[in-house]
């Protein structure tokens, strides 16, 4: 027997006992998300016909999508309330993120941890709801307002708008800035800030020399894991964001589910991925730059 | 010493990882009963040598015979051997009991067995009274004994040893060599020990393999290997030893004659140099303990020769003396016992060596 | 005092994270149909309510049935695809895991129309089923990120010092392997429960006729008069949520206590 002919033989077994392992969780992945996704983008080139999909090849979908003012719109709104929800979030969420790793006792930041997570799983539809009573005409906001004499009449510019969106947002999708961020801070070895200070920076320099660039990596995440779903969401803008808040998500599931054109509403959603991913790349790259530095 | 049947042989053994050539023809043969050491920097195949053995690395080609059986023919969990991991890897959701009786689920012995079993095997190794222990409660020395303890066991022919002492502190360690080499010759079957600490390896062992590079380069017991080092690696590696360029003047079956820098023309025993041939520029080396300072009045036994002491490194019981030799430019380290009536030199007293041709060792 | 101002800051957050939930219970027992202040006195008969809409113990029924189902389903697909990951090489790896975690990072309502327009191409029928499909799909990669932590943290030596010891692979991995991830076991079945049970827009476009709660509470949403009611559910939930949360919790730390690893603390 060759070493080669037993070289091959396990590397063999590893990669078939790895590739069993791994088959039925793979296949699943494989027919219920590689396959309908790659149904959705074929469907992107059809044409729509009455109650039936007409296989004709046609890029009118993307024109459509690209070039009519209204679904333009709704995706340019849904990139920058995105964007300004995961900014306001991550800003917001890197002090508390900060606090809890630098400044909490280490028996407590667990509870501390638990704490944050907590509202995250309480029902996503009941929270977005809540803020729907919060901000609504006869709110809560309102009506306290109101009872306590300090306005006259409601504030309706509080509620069905692009504002209510982006604080409904920013408060579901808090704890998911955090988390990431304070992982990246906890991984910090301490004494490189003592060292940052030994080396006769201030404590805030310190901080923006030595760990911020080191958290930036939990940063990115925050960031990432907050733009995508933001970016697809649907309760929110159906539930508080009025005509005028309406983002990317409503748009598909009216394509799909009211106008049963689904050719237009599968460019849409294509489309949709296409921006998610850039803007995702573009964080990546930025992340990556940021962390080679300047020089290369 | 009786020769004793062998109980591991190793026949041209090779292993490789994709293009990584990690043992390149093993051979060698590990005698029963024996305390046999793989000792080597890490990376030298020391450990994967005795994964091979344990059967959770298949060679690449050669043959390993256990016991006079083609190990190859033989699965891990059917072997004759136990390990003890570098982590000890107790099992940490069982009690310090099941850990041990771990490896007697199959054997189908009854309760009061079982637990006669497992209550010698922790006498053995100094734990009674600690069964009913959680297995994440005990410290570093006693998760030691638990896994030999869980490897004797099975009264295996060969217990396999992977660096087991590295995980602890200095004193906890040359504890647990003594307890060792008494557990070795009470139960009297082969231990094969993984370490890269040579002091470790000359302590415990009846037989030593030096490694380098996926091969054996020396086999030897701990004194030939200290004293009769066959490569400048070897030397190297285990203990301090100076070096000195040498000229080889003749060579004949009973030494050779030599012209060493600073110490002069001497004559070395056939046993230390190994035959070349002459006029060949050479090395020669020779123990910090070989070398001696004398004091006033003292004459030197054998030869003896000048030099100016250049560093001082005092260590309690000894002092280490780096000194130039006159004629030599790098210095030779020489330690001398600190005994009443020997007071430590100053950095650049005049100083005479004294030394012995006896010492010497010569490289090719 | 440690933090100063971090900490006030800290706390206001924690306001404003429960400020919303806090209104819940509060107008839940609220004797009032409005939902505004101030409050006009106690009252347990929204939570009577609940005990009297059919509609809503069939939504309830589906959603327990399906969540109980995807946790079932997602967290064994996801102790194989942990395994395989964590413990071996092979072709293909990186893009397969790729693939499994991939509606992580896919906005769900993506996931949501492209398994629509399949299962409608095929002909198979939209039911309680189908929201199953869609749910393991997405519950999945959350269980193999608790369990891969959890096999990671599997010291290899254990394994290979049972088979030394004379057992086989399989009764390896039942008498070592399986005992010492089973508390990331429970916490995975725990969290892809909550998941699919909160899970509103995959069952919205998947579930047919049979809603599950979140379709059910949405198509509330339009009458303002089941309001007060939606809070006393909500009230429940939350309740319910955090129970199964801290029981998640207790597992997770017992299994880090068992592995002998530092608490790195949370989830994900």
């Amino acid at each position: 027997m060759t070493s080669g002919g037993v070289l091959r033989r396990m590397g063999r077994s590893e990669a078939a006992s790895g590739l069993a392992m791994i088959s039925p969780t793979a296949s699943y992945a494989i027919l219920l998300l590689a396959a309908p996704l790659a149904l959705i983008f074929i469907y992107s080139f059809l044409t729509d016909g009455y109650l039936e999909i007409i296989r004709t090849f046609t890029f009118a979908n993307y024109l459509e999508a690209w070039t009519n003012e209204l679904y333009r719109v709704v995706m340019l709104r849904s990139l920058m309330v995105a964007l300004t929800v995961t900014a306001v979030t991550v800003l917001l969420a890197f002090p508390v993120a900060y606090f809890v790793s630098f400044h909490v006792d280490p028996s407590r930041k667990s509870l501390w941890l638990f704490l944050i997570t907590i509202p995250f799983w309480t029902s996503y539809l009941i929270r977005v709801f809540l803020w729907k009573v919060i901000l609504g005409y006869n709110g809560v906001v309102n009506s306290g307002l109101l009872g306590l004499g300090i306005i006259s009449e409601p504030l309706q510019w509080i509620n069905y708008n692009v504002g209510a969106v982006v604080v409904t947002l920013a408060h579901a999708y808090a704890p998911f800035a955090i988390l990431p961020i304070f992982v990246a801070l906890e991984k910090i070895d301490r004494s490189l800030l003592e060292a940052g200070q030994d080396l006769g920076e201030s404590r805030f320099m310190t901080f923006l020399r030595v760990t911020l660039p080191l958290a930036m990596p939990g940063v990115i995440a925050a960031v990432l894991i907050v733009f995508i779903p933001t970016i697809g969401d649907f309760v929110t803008p159906q539930l508080v964001g009025g005509p005028e808040g309406r983002m990317v998500a409503n748009l598909i599931q009216l394509q799909y589910l009211k106008l049963d054109n689904y050719p237009l509403g599968s460019a849409i959603a294509v489309s949709a991925m296409v921006i998610v991913t850039v803007v995702s790349l573009f964080f990546l790259y930025l992340n990556r730059r940021y962390l080679r530095g300047p020089e290369s | 010493m009786t020769a004793k049947p062998t109980m591991i042989e190793f026949r041209d053994v090779q292993k490789y990882y994709g293009d990584y050539h990690a043992l390149r023809g093993i051979n060698a043969s590990i005698r029963a009963g024996e305390f046999f050491s793989l000792l080597g920097p890490s990376g030298c195949g020391k450990t994967t040598l005795l994964r091979t053995i344990a059967g959770f690395e298949e060679i690449s080609s050669g043959v390993i015979l256990i016991d006079g059986k083609d190990a190859s023919t033989i699965p891990a969990n059917k072997r004759p051997t136990n390990m003890v991991f570098q982590s000890y890897a107790i099992f940490p959701h069982l009690t310090v009991e099941e850990n041990v009786g771990f490896g007697l689920r199959r054997a189908g012995l009854d309760k009061a067995e079982m637990a006669r079993r497992v209550g010698d095997a922790l006498a053995m190794v100094g734990l009674t009274g600690f069964g009913k222990r959680a297995a994440h409660a005990l410290s570093g020395g006693q998760r030691q004994r638990v896994a030999l303890a869980r490897a004797l066991i099975l009264k295996p022919k060969v217990l396999l040893l992977d660096e087991p002492l590295s995980a602890l502190d200095k004193k906890m360690r040359e504890q647990m060599q003594m307890e060792l080499i008494k557990l070795q010759r009470q139960v009297g079957i082969t231990f094969i020990l993984v370490t890269h600490d040579q002091e470790e390896a000359l302590v415990m062992s009846d037989r030593i393999a030096v490694m380098f590079e996926g091969r054996i380069v020396q086999l030897d017991d701990p004194e030939t290997l200290y004293r009769r080092p066959k490569t400048r690696q070897v030397a190297d590696f285990i203990g301090t030893m100076n070096f000195l360029p040498a000229t080889v003047l003749s060579d004949t079956p009973e030494g050779c004659e030599v012209e060493v820098a600073g110490l002069g023309r001497c004559r070395i025993a056939a046993d230390q140099a190994p035959p070349g041939g002459n006029g060949q520029e050479t090395t020669v080396g020779f123990r910090p303990e070989t070398l001696t300072i004398l004091y006033d009045g003292q004459a030197a036994t054998v030869r003896e020769t000048p030099g100016t002491v250049e560093e001082v490194v005092y260590y309690g019981d000894m002092t280490y003396y780096d000194v130039k030799l006159d004629g030599v430019s790098a210095a030779v380290r020489l330690s001398m016992r600190n005994v009443p009536g020997r007071p430590v030199l100053d950095i650049g007293t005049r100083a005479r060596v004294a030394w012995s041709p006896d010492a010497l060792v010569l490289f090719r | 005092m440690r933090g100063g101002w971090f900490k006030v800051y800290a706390l206001v957050y924690l306001v404003f994270l429960y400020a919303p939930i806090i209104l819940l219970p509060m107008f839940a027992f609220n004797d009032a149909t409005v939902i505004a202040f101030p409050l006009s006195g106690f009252s347990t008969k929204w939570f009577a309510a609940l005990a009297d809409d059919p509609p809503l113990h069939d939504a309830v029924r589906n959603s327990l049935i399906i969540a109980v189902t995807t946790a079932i389903l997602s967290t064994t697909l996801a102790v194989f695809a942990a395994r395989a990951s964590t413990r071996y090489r092979f072709p293909g790896k990186a893009g397969l895991m790729g693939l499994i975690m991939l509606p992580l990072v896919l906005p769900e309502i993506i996931v949501a129309v492209s398994l629509l327009s399949i299962l409608l191409m095929v002909g198979i029928e939209l039911s309680i089923l189908t929201v199953i499909l869609g749910h393991v799909l997405i519950c999945t990669p959350f269980c193999i990120a608790i369990l891969s932590s959890a096999f990671q943290s599997l010291d290899r030596s254990l394994e290979e010092a049972a088979y030394d010891l004379g057992e086989t692979s399989f009764s390896t991995f039942r008498l070592i392997i399986l005992p010492l991830v089973m508390p990331g076991i429970i916490s995975s079945l725990l969290i892809s429960f909550t998941i699919s049970l909160d899970e509103f827009i995959i069952a919205f476009f998947l579930a047919g006729t049979q809603a599950t709660l979140p379709v059910y509470i949405f198509s509330q949403f339009r009458f303002p008069q089941a309001v007060p009611v939606i809070m006393a559910l909500g009230t429940i939930l939350v309740c319910l949520s955090v129970l199964l949360l801290s029981i998640a919790e207790f597992f997770r730390r017992r299994g880090l206590a068992r592995s002998g690893t530092k608490d790195t603390g949370g989830f994900l």
